[in-house]
């Protein structure tokens, strides 16, 4: 009775995983608004030498929670341990690490672009497929607002580039759960 | 109630009956509170001192030490013992004045971030924005220190708001920290497949650290050891969990632990980890450690389960909670303690082969004949306190601690001047004990004020002084792997340590004679009140044996 219980299991066949995942997570973390949470959430990483790639912060619906959304490389650091070490401030209530399919993330960009009476049509042309708006115009430039994926916004980019890139601002992804289809 | 009052009715609510600390300009109010507060302040003569000894308070008492210092300077003295509580996981609380919340960030007189100096090195901090937050703060300061994980938590009071008068009402039960909720029972699941994999090892070893201690759960490691005859090692901070002179016991493992320990290590096919997070100092060289073995690792702190060595049977728990949960699921699958038989013959052979050993001399003391004759006049039951460096690894080699609480050091930090506050704090918190401080003359000449506290407080503790006249363990290190270019390593002219301790009041002796050192000590430990033997130990004494750094566990040398 008790050799087969025993011998259910084999030592040989305990295995761990890499903790490395090899793609981008999003994180999406519910913290207390009060003074110096990010400076804790900034500094972890940096102790531990992990790196932030794009960070946006602002409140939720309760004043007293704001969320801190991050994307954090899983090629290079393991995402594991990353959300191990959040999860040990105590400031840090709730995280999730999101699920690609089952979110919906958004980041807002704004290029500045060279605009010459050649390449101008160009640009609008892009601007239109990719559902930018134009929020600033002078003889020279167009200023262009662009929402999507990061994906997307990167692929606006490379379209607009070889223009003349003035300059960029990026305010990083922001992401919430999709809901549950209906069943 | 004036905000300080009402800290120091927290503070006593939390069962307070020690703090130590400095006063300072921006901590006046609070130690006018202290004034009329029913538990006793220890006066330290330098804040690190009073962080060390609130250390070693919590480390021989189990509750938590609080440490009290003023701002900028004050509280930036304090940051080494805040690194080294969290390093080691000591449950701390650490109240620093603050400079008049309207200065805040003005570099006014004294002003320190020392909230955002401190930020890396705490299990969690308070900058106290309204009075009546105080008390609230304390409360949840001790509960965050001395739950899940201990660690130091600070509360810096700036000095207007400790003036203002709150209505205090004494706070019960569990505080509101919804960030916080550490885990500790383990999973059923897992501690079952532990079981099972333990009953399946035919090379087991148990490795356990200072989780052990911080979680009162030795006489639990006792109970799983002798489950069947599992060989136990421990780390440097786990000594005194599981009884030295006994039959499993293997000793210490690691950089100077023992031939066998290390080897078992290295050669075992399944290791159970219990509250010891696999680091440098354990592992030498990562790639290379215990290429054999599959981990259980059993820690309440998640995240250093696969931080170092990636876990095959996690299980998140406190070690008082697991391992009797361990230990009778592994009773009940009644495995085949034959099947250890060839694993301990393997286990005997090295340590017949590989004893702890050292040359003894018929001149000179030998400082691990100080540690064992230490050991004999003390019959192994004191409180021992150490620094960093050889005498550290000596003591951890030949001092075989039978109890928990027992070996006060610092181990993750590697604080040197650890050992004198850290015995002063032990010894408030164990009056009835004996408690010495084995200290280098490196480590010693650094805190060597605090011989003050001791004498004004009445702690009767005892420093032996391992004087070898180097800082002893770079010097080993230049001599081995820096071709013996000695460097900044002798203390040159050092103290007159017995004139210095009569200074203090202390009674001072010295000894470098091997045949009246026993006598020495005897004197030394059995004279009222503190006193100091400072005894010559052979300087260029190597702490052998050895895992070079970065080097594997079966390329010990010495």
């Amino acid at each position: 009775m008790a050799d087969s219980k025993i011998s259910e299991m084999k030592l040989a066949d305990l295995e761990v995983s890499s903790g490395l995942t090899g793609r981008k997570h999003l994180l999406s973390l519910m913290v207390e608004n009060r003074p110096g949470v990010l400076a804790r959430v900034a500094l972890l990483f940096s102790r531990r030498g992990f790196n932030i790639d794009t960070l946006a912060v602002g409140p939720t619906d309760d004043p007293d929670i704001s969320r801190i959304t991050l994307t954090v490389d899983g090629a290079v650091h393991p995402i594991d341990q990353v959300t191990k070490q959040l999860h040990k401030l105590i400031n840090v209530i709730k995280i999730r690490d999101m699920d690609p399919a089952g979110t919906v993330s958004r980041e807002m960009a704004l290029f500045k672009v060279n605009a010459t009476v050649e390449s101008r049509a160009e640009i609008m042309e892009f601007s239109e497929i990719f559902r930018a708006q134009i929020v600033d115009v002078s003889r020279r430039a167009l200023t262009i607002e662009v929402t999507g994926t990061a994906d997307k916004i990167d692929a606006f980019e490379s379209m607009i580039r070889p223009h003349g890139l003035i300059e960029m601002a990026r305010t990083g992804e922001v992401a919430i759960a999709r809901s549950r289809p209906e069943s | 109630m004036r905000a300080a009052d009402a800290l120091c009715e927290a503070l006593k609510a939390e069962g307070v009956d020690y703090v130590f600390g400095i006063p300072g300009g921006a901590s006046l109010p609070l130690y006018d509170a202290l004034y009329d507060a029913d538990f006793e302040h220890i006066l330290a003569r330098h804040e690190q001192g009073a962080g060390h000894a609130a250390e070693g308070y919590a480390k021989a008492s189990g509750k938590v030490g609080v440490a009290f210092a003023t701002s900028g300077p004050g509280a930036t003295n304090l940051v080494t013992a805040i690194a080294d509580a969290v390093m080691d996981s000591v449950p701390t609380v650490f109240i620093t004045g603050q400079v008049r919340s309207n200065l805040i960030g003005t570099d006014g007189f004294q002003e320190a971030d020392v909230t955002g100096i401190t930020m890396p090195i705490v299990k969690h901090s308070f900058l106290v924005t309204e009075a009546k937050q105080i008390p609230d703060y304390i409360h949840k300061a001790f509960h965050i220190a001395s739950t899940g994980r201990p660690g130091p938590v600070l509360v810096d009071i700036p000095r207007d708001l400790a003036e203002v008068e709150i209505d205090y009402e004494s706070i019960k039960g569990k505080p509101n920290l919804p960030g916080y909720q550490p885990t500790t029972e383990g999973n059923i699941k897992q501690i079952r497949i532990a079981a099972k994999a333990l009953a399946n090892a035919q090379r087991p070893v148990i490795y356990s650290g200072g989780g052990v201690i911080n979680a009162n759960a030795s006489d639990a490691l006792r109970e799983l050891v002798r489950a069947d005859r599992f060989p136990v090692t421990s780390t440097l901070m786990g000594l005194g969990a599981y009884p030295a002179p006994d039959e499993q016991w293997l000793g210490m493992l690691g950089m100077h632990g023992t031939r066998s320990a290390n080897y078992v290590m290295d050669e075992a096919d399944l290791i159970v980890a219990i509250g010891a997070r696999f680091d440098d100092r354990i592992t030498g060289k990562l790639s290379e450690f215990a290429p054999a073995a599959k981990f259980i690792h059993i820690d309440v702190d998640p995240a250093e389960i696969s931080k170092n060595v990636p876990a095959h049977i996690p299980i998140v728990g406190s070690a008082e909670k697991v391992l009797p949960k361990l230990t009778g699921e592994y009773r009940a699958l009644e495995a085949d303690g034959s099947r250890l038989d060839e694993w301990w013959s393997r286990i005997e052979g090295w340590r017949e082969a590989h004893p702890l050993s050292y040359e003894d001399s018929d001149s000179e003391i030998k400082p691990q004949l100080l540690v064992e004759e230490l050991y004999r006049a003390t019959d192994g039951d004191a409180v021992i306190t150490s620094d960093v460096g050889q005498h550290q690894m000596w003591a951890a080699q030949y001092y075989h601690f039978a109890k928990p609480r027992r070996w006060i050091n610092s181990g993750g930090l590697g604080t040197m001047g650890f050992g004198l506050p850290a015995a002063i704090g032990a010894k408030a918190a164990m009056p009835d004990e004996q408690v010495v401080c084995l200290a280098g003359d490196g480590s010693l000449v650094m805190v060597c004020q605090e011989m003050a506290t001791a004498i004004a407080h009445d702690l009767e503790v005892k420093i032996v002084l391992m004087n070898n006249g180097h800082f002893g363990m770079v010097r080993q290190w230049q001599e081995l792997f820096w071709s013996e270019r000695y460097k900044a390593v002798a203390m040159g002219p050092s103290p007159d340590w017995v004139k210095l301790a009569e200074a203090f009041g202390w009674r001072g002796a010295m000894c470098d004679q091997r045949d009246s050192l026993a006598e020495a000590l005897r004197e030394t430990l059995d004279s009222p009140g503190p006193a100091l033997l400072d005894v010559r130990v052979t300087q260029d004494e190597n702490c052998y044996p050895m895992i070079p750094a970065g080097s594997a566990a079966r390329d010990m040398v010495g």
